[in-house]
């Protein structure tokens, strides 16, 4: 298979068969990681920026070392959308760095299509690292390699996303390319956070938790972000976790194989126990691994690899 | 200076005419209409064989956005891209800077529409000084330096009482009162609710924003029997609304703009900030509502709401990039396509451009009768041509209908017997 796009913007816009060859392409680079010496040629000569509009440590060391290991050369850019407000603007970023001709840039920015823009104005690969509400497609891609590696195939799944929903780029991303399988999704949080029209997407959806884990493969738990408690979401960040704070009791109603994710950072005690956590059924640390290698496939392919 | 229009097809909805005459114009105003008048003496003849004459389109909702941002638009340049979309009158809302809330600035636009204008400008007027919704403006003193209505436009007035005070206190001076329906604490987003927010993950606007307010100024006018004109509506809910309450009796009216019945949603999942536009642009069933509100007459009125931006304020992420299509140079063949799909005749269109403004705003024009203003356009209904922003004479470039192939063009503007536009490839 030939990879033919130019950018990744998005899961939504991916077949089925890209993204498995994206999950066969992570499984080649896996071992890399795992050797003594953690370094490949393969990128040798490229330069990846990293754009960061928005605070981040996982998502941006895993490219970085991704990008590391396969011997691109990285440069790192922070920065506040604040000042993207007062002063230059993205598009105007997006030119001079192009001027500097990167061969990738990948961008977070806490508002929904700015990967969109840059890529409609820049000839470089543009990696979409999560843009508001919208995707995080490397987050899905290894969310899924996490899950046909613990569970052989994606077809037949019983998936469970838990959390604010409407507000979640992760959960946006993981319905879109999960449904593209023979998948049964059961998206669950209070009404206040359900985005309006979801069922459009093919999902179930309850508001009842311990009915959302029941007979489920997979418990997917979303971070609740502490700043929307005392919001019109949800009165209090107590009372939510009083209501959905994953726990033993709600695991045992869940398949005896099944496995917990998040995709981090975990705030314990609030959307999922400490004893969750660190079970034996977590996988979260195995997510975080999986990371690196989706994102050591998605440069090498972006930056014209073939597999 | 005298004029003949020749073998055209006169399309008059206030006069219930539709046929094939000759009109002549003398001076300012429509001299004689009649077949085969002579072109004898005439300083021009125009030859509008297979052409559609009708009396010039008035716009109840336009931004020129002078003074204060004439980056973006003129009084010169908006109304050159006014006279190119056949309106011969438009109305400017009083969002500039400073705000159209006092008889000065409507005195600056009066003499800038008097020196540098194309087509005849009428100040719509604010109902809060500086649209804060706090303090009534001078009404009466706007009304004098030539103001003929009212609105807040860019949102609503959130006080009920105050806005129940505007509509009584606007009667005295006969002001039409427009309505911009927008529950604020319900519009924080972006997109319409729904499948638009839903996959672009952008912050929604629900069509409850819009119905909740146009329920309220309804129900305000009401009780004050004032007429009220609800303006740019864009769901089937405010559809249901208007059609219900002039059920009843009430005294309302309403316009839309062509970016609601021709897009959908849709136009926004490319996160493409041409089609970003308050109210949003909404969904198929939404569409499908406005149009056949604007069959049944529930929407009196096609409106432009002709927002015209500057670049950068459209080449930044979708939250950030400002409101508004720049809509008067597309609006009539937009609007054709209606009859093209055979959901209103000529006649019916060109009262909604034309003699139903002129109504609400209590015009003498919008009609074409012997001593009457000679407002008149002469357009094909016919020609098929592709919409090119780089040809706008409006500053604003900001089309989502860039590329568009479109069929009908207007192709000669009078305004007051004088021809103000031309088409570069009409004789």
């Amino acid at each position: 298979m030939n990879w033919i796009h130019k950018d990744l913007l998005g899961v939504r816009e991916l077949s089925r068969e890209e993204i498995l060859f994206l999950l066969d392409t992570a499984d080649s680079f896996r071992d890399i990681s795992r050797r003594d010496i953690k370094k490949v040629p393969t990128l040798r000569g490229k330069t990846i920026i990293t754009l960061f509009y928005e605070p981040s440590t996982r998502t941006r060391v895993s490219f970085e070392i991704a990008a590391k290991r396969l011997s691109a050369d990285t440069i790192n850019i922070s920065t506040s959308s604040s000042s993207v407000v007062k002063g230059e603007t993205l598009s105007d970023m997006g030119r001079n760095l192009q001027s500097m001709r990167p061969d990738v840039i990948v961008i977070r920015h806490n508002m929904p299509g700015a990967p969109h823009l840059l890529s409609k104005i820049l000839d470089c690969s543009i990696i979409n690292a999560g843009d508001g509400a919208h995707e995080h497609p490397t987050q899905a891609l290894l969310d899924l390699f996490t899950m046909r590696e613990k569970k052989e195939t994606l077809d037949g799944l019983k998936i469970a996303i838990i959390g604010d929903i409407a507000h979640s780029r992760v959960a946006r991303s993981n319905i879109f390319a999960l449904k593209k399988f023979d998948t049964e999704i059961t998206c669950c949080a209070p009404p206040t956070m359900l985005p309006p029209g979801l069922w459009e997407l093919g999902v179930t959806v309850t508001d009842r938790l311990d009915e959302a884990v029941a007979d489920k493969d997979v418990i997917m738990m979303l971070r609740i972000q502490k700043e929307r408690g005392g919001t019109s979401y949800i009165p209090s960040v107590r009372e939510y976790s009083s209501l959905y704070c994953l726990s033993e009791e709600h695991v045992a109603k869940a398949r005896k194989d099944v496995i917990i994710m998040h995709p981090g950072p975990m705030n314990r005690g609030i959307e999922i126990s400490d004893r969750v956590a660190d079970g034996a059924y977590s996988v979260i640390l195995d997510q975080v691994e999986n990371g690196v290698a989706i994102r050591m496939a998605v440069l090498y392919l972006l930056s014209g690899g073939e597999s | 200076m005298t004029i003949l229009i020749r073998n055209g097809r006169l399309v008059d909805p206030r006069n219930e005419r539709d046929e094939r005459v000759d009109i002549l114009i003398k001076g300012d105003s429509i001299e004689k209409i009649d077949k085969n008048l002579s072109g004898a003496g005439a300083d021009r003849v125009i030859d509008a064989e297979g052409l559609v004459v009708a009396p010039g389109l008035i716009d109840v909702h336009t931004h020129l956005r002078e003074p204060g941002f004439e980056w973006k638009e003129t009084i010169r340049t908006g109304t050159m891209a006014a006279a190119r979309g056949g309106f011969t009158s438009v109305v400017c809302m009083a969002n500039t800077d400073p705000v159209n809330d006092n008889k000065a600035v409507t005195e600056y636009i009066m003499e800038k529409t008097r020196t540098e204008g194309v087509v005849r400008v009428f100040p719509c007027g604010a109902v809060t000084k500086g649209l804060k919704g706090e303090d009534l403006s001078e009404m009466g003193e706007m009304h004098a330096s030539g103001a003929i209505a009212i609105s807040d436009d860019g949102k609503s007035v959130a006080n009920a009482q105050l806005f129940l005070k505007a509509m009584e206190y606007a009667r005295l001076f006969n002001l039409a009162i427009i309505c911009h329906c927008e529950e604020e604490t319900l519009s924080h987003g972006f997109v319409h609710e729904g499948h638009a927010s839903l996959l672009s993950g952008l912050d929604a606007v629900p069509s409850l924003a819009e119905e909740i307010i146009a329920r309220r100024d309804i129900a305000l006018a009401e009780y004050v029997s004032s007429p009220v004109h609800i303006t740019h509506i864009s769901t089937a809910g405010t559809v249901r609304i208007i059609r219900e309450e002039k059920t009843r009796g009430v005294s309302v009216t309403a316009d839309t703009c062509p970016h609601y019945f021709t897009l959908t949603e849709e136009a926004t999942l490319t996160y493409d900030t041409r089609a970003k536009v308050n109210p949003p642009l909404r969904s198929a069933a939404d569409v499908a509502a406005i149009k056949e509100g604007l069959k049944d007459g529930t929407i009196d009125i096609i409106a432009t709401d002709h927002a015209p931006h500057d670049a950068i304020s459209k080449d930044v992420e979708f939250n950030l990039a400002s409101s508004g299509i720049s809509g008067l140079e597309t609006a009539l063949a937009l609007s054709l396509g209606l009859v093209e799909e055979g959901l209103l005749d000529l006649k019916g269109l060109l009262r909604k451009m034309t003699d139903n403004p002129a109504r609400l705003l209590h015009l003498p024009l919008g009609h074409v009768a012997l001593g009457a203003p000679a407002d008149l356009i002469v357009f094909s209904d016919r020609a098929e041509w592709t919409v090119d922003k780089a040809a706008f004479l409006s500053k604003g470039k900001n089309t989502p209908f860039d590329g568009r192939e479109v069929r009908g063009k207007n192709l000669m503007t009078i305004v007051a017997g004088r021809i103000v536009y031309t088409d570069p490839e009409f004789r």
